[in-house]
């Protein structure tokens, strides 16, 4: 099959699972099945899950680069794109429904909103970026902490989004929504779920990619070999930002209540167990991570009894121990997908490329002779 | 003017507390190039200490100075056989992997402890019973109308002869050459036949008794404690260790008096020239930031050039 017949065809597929999945997710349900609530929201928030612990793969597991303020992010994108649609997004959508008719209209401005979250992410990402990547470490991580807690208190400050009473809609002496609509469906999350793995996927493939591994494997060589390291920190971290963003916006439109206490410390520290717990520099890992991370918590609320109490303690009991018995992940930095499960079938030793597992480099290149 | 001597007071009382919580992460970081997250919990850990001892040996129904000193050794030796027991079964285990593993560990056992303080006794505060009795809180006129508490003076008084100590065993006794050696080197040190492992174990039950003896003293300052209260607070005396230079012992008592007095002004003179008192808390941030984008070996740390 040529690849564009493969491309249509996975294109059509995913649409046609996103589009089945969210009118089984919506209030009318498909067919007359129905998922429960509460069930169509753990969807979507793992949605939102995956979108972030991708991105934050890029600048962490691929890049090298521990950064713990992530959810910085995530708040600059929710909040900057709930104020647009509360703000100034009404004249707009009424005057493109004359145009176009009320779904496309909806459709459009919503696209527009979240690019602007996304823009607005990626611009904190690089005025945080600039400076902190000189960093190395520790003291990246530190700040990159500093930075989010700071984002998340002139948020606090800001008395035209809501303050510490959280941010439902147009608060008082200002005009606009006084509900945030709510714009995103699991149509919208796993559509740019789906748009993060390809994006973030065809980066790391790419020759930008290469050089961000090359950073992340050892950032004195990767200079020495003439890669323009500050550069591609910069563009990874301003990247990973603009899909918080993203992510953000998503959470905001979907949950149509933002509160600075979502976007903690604590939150980014989740989205960095996701990918530790799938293993950093794996694209799949994270998405297994972000499944696991955001459905486990509601699992253990099953626990029977006395239990139930303990369900943070076994959530942090299991970091602990992931990180003494397989600290790169339970994936590590292998991907599975079809390959992996054709890899079963045994290859000829031949077409394995020099240095990889199990062939010593001499004997690989006495073969090619 | 008085003003500003009460708030410089007021300041200095926070910064002994961030001080002495910032000794442990400098110790720590000095020796293993680890920041330690669960240190604030250790903290947290050595407030609650002080409490059940009060509580159980009976101290609470009556104020005494006796009370005061046998709940803050009591919660100081628990708080070091905590850190102890981190170091042992959590960090040990990982030193040999890279640095994000230990980071992520120390991350790791920081929730462990929060949570399971949070699902054994709850997130509601505790009142800390009151050891100095009703008179705590009056003050002593210095001058004018600035005055000091009773308890701000147990603070600075306790604080002090806590720090003059840790100096006298880092730098005076055999105990302490062996730290500074481990901190200058941990190979070399272990081929001169120091007993690295016993030293840094060592290090961690120090900094943890300072963490601790800090928990009791703020506890007398502002009775409530609850298992999240290391969070915050032990992530401003980390960026008090950085201020002063990590690794750097007179650097963190240094980075924590002027981080705890920066928040104090913010507090008491920000609304002046337009900053709320909610930016409080970004206070220590923001100085983190500056401090390490213009000189992020600290205010009295070296630089250390990379070896290739």
């Amino acid at each position: 099959m040529p690849t564009f017949v493969k491309r249509i065809l996975g294109l059509v597929i995913v649409v046609g699972v996103l589009v089945a999945v969210n009118g089984w997710a919506s209030r009318d349900g498909l067919f007359g099945f129905g998922l429960p609530y509460y069930y169509a929201e753990l969807l979507s928030l793992t949605g939102i899950s995956i979108i972030l612990a991708v991105s934050l793969n890029l600048i962490t597991g691929f890049t090298g680069q521990f950064s713990i303020g992530h959810a910085g992010f995530m708040a600059v994108g929710a909040y900057s794109s709930v104020f647009l649609t509360v703000y100034f997004s009404q004249p707009v959508e009424v005057w493109l429904t004359g145009l176009v008719g009320a779904t496309v209209a909806q459709a459009l401005v919503f696209l527009g909103i979240i690019l602007f979250g996304a823009l607005i992410a990626a611009l904190a990402g690089l005025v945080v970026g600039i400076p902190s990547l000189r960093l190395r470490g520790d003291y990246l991580a530190i700040v990159t902490l500093g930075f989010a807690e700071i984002i998340r208190i002139i948020i606090l400050n800001i008395d035209r989004v809501g303050g510490a009473t959280g941010f439902r809609g147009a608060v008082s002496p200002w005009e606009g929504r006084a509900i945030i609509p709510q714009y995103a469906n699991f149509l919208w999350i796993g559509g740019f779920a789906v748009i993060t793995i390809v994006v973030v996927y065809n980066i790391v493939r790419s020759d930008v990619g290469r050089a961000l591994i090359s950073i992340r494997e050892d950032e004195l060589a990767a200079e020495a070999m003439g890669i323009n390291t500050t550069r591609y920190k910069v563009l990874a971290f301003v990247i990973s930002s603009a899909f918080a963003g993203i992510a953000g916006s998503l959470f905001g439109h979907y949950r149509q209540f933002l509160h600075t206490n979502d976007f903690q410390f604590i939150r980014s520290i989740e989205i960095i167990i996701m990918i530790v717990l799938g293993g950093m520099g794996s694209i799949t890992g994270a998405v297994l991570g972000a499944i696991v991370i955001t459905i486990l918590p509601e699992l253990l609320r099953q626990l029977p009894g006395n239990l139930i109490h303990y369900r943070l303690v076994i959530y942090s009991a299991l970091l602990i121990v992931i990180m003494l018995t397989r600290p790169q992940g339970v994936m590590g930095a292998r991907e599975f997908g079809i390959p992996w499960l054709k890899r079963s079938q045994k290859q000829p030793e031949g077409d394995k490329p020099a240095g990889e597992k199990g062939v010593p480099i001499a004997q690989s290149q006495e073969v090619r002779k | 003017m008085d003003t500003f001597v009460q708030q410089l007071i007021n300041g200095l009382n926070v910064g002994a507390i961030y001080a002495l919580i910032a000794l442990g992460y400098t110790m720590v970081y000095g020796i293993l190039r680890l920041i330690n997250f669960a240190h604030g919990d250790v903290y947290m850990v050595g407030a609650f200490a002080g409490f059940y001892i009060a509580l159980y040996v009976g101290f609470a129904a009556g104020p005494s100075w006796m009370a005061l000193a046998v709940v803050l050794v009591g919660a100081m030796i628990i708080a070091a056989l905590v850190g102890m027991v981190i170091e042992r079964f959590a960090y040990r285990p990982v030193r040999k992997y890279s640095r994000m593993t230990t980071l992520i560990m120390a991350i790791g056992v920081s929730l462990l402890i929060e949570n399971l303080f949070v699902a054994q006794i709850g997130a509601t505060p505790r009142a800390f019973p009151d050891f100095l009795g009703s008179q705590s809180q009056a003050p002593y006129r210095l001058f004018g109308n600035a005055a000091i508490s009773k308890a701000q003076i147990v603070i600075f008084l306790v604080s002090i002869a806590l720090m003059l100590l840790l100096q006298w065993v880092v730098f005076k006794t055999k105990v302490g050459t062996a730290m500074r050696a481990v901190s200058f080197n941990l190979n070399s040190a272990k081929l001169m036949g120091i007993n690295t492992d016993a030293i840094i174990s060592l290090t961690f039950a120090i900094g943890s008794a300072l963490a601790a003896a800090g928990g009791v003293l703020t506890a007398q300052y502002n009775p409530n404690i609850d298992p999240l209260m290391g969070i915050l607070t032990g992530l401003k005396a980390f960026v008090a260790a950085v201020l002063g230079g990590i690794g750097n012992i007179p650097g963190a008592v240094l980075g924590g008096l002027l981080i705890g007095a920066a928040e104090t002004f913010v507090v008491g003179y920000g609304q002046h020239i337009g900053i709320a008192s909610t930016y409080r808390d970004a206070v220590a941030f923001a100085i983190l930031i500056l401090v390490l984008l213009l000189r992020p070996s600290g205010l009295l740390g070296s630089t250390v050039q990379e070896k290739v």
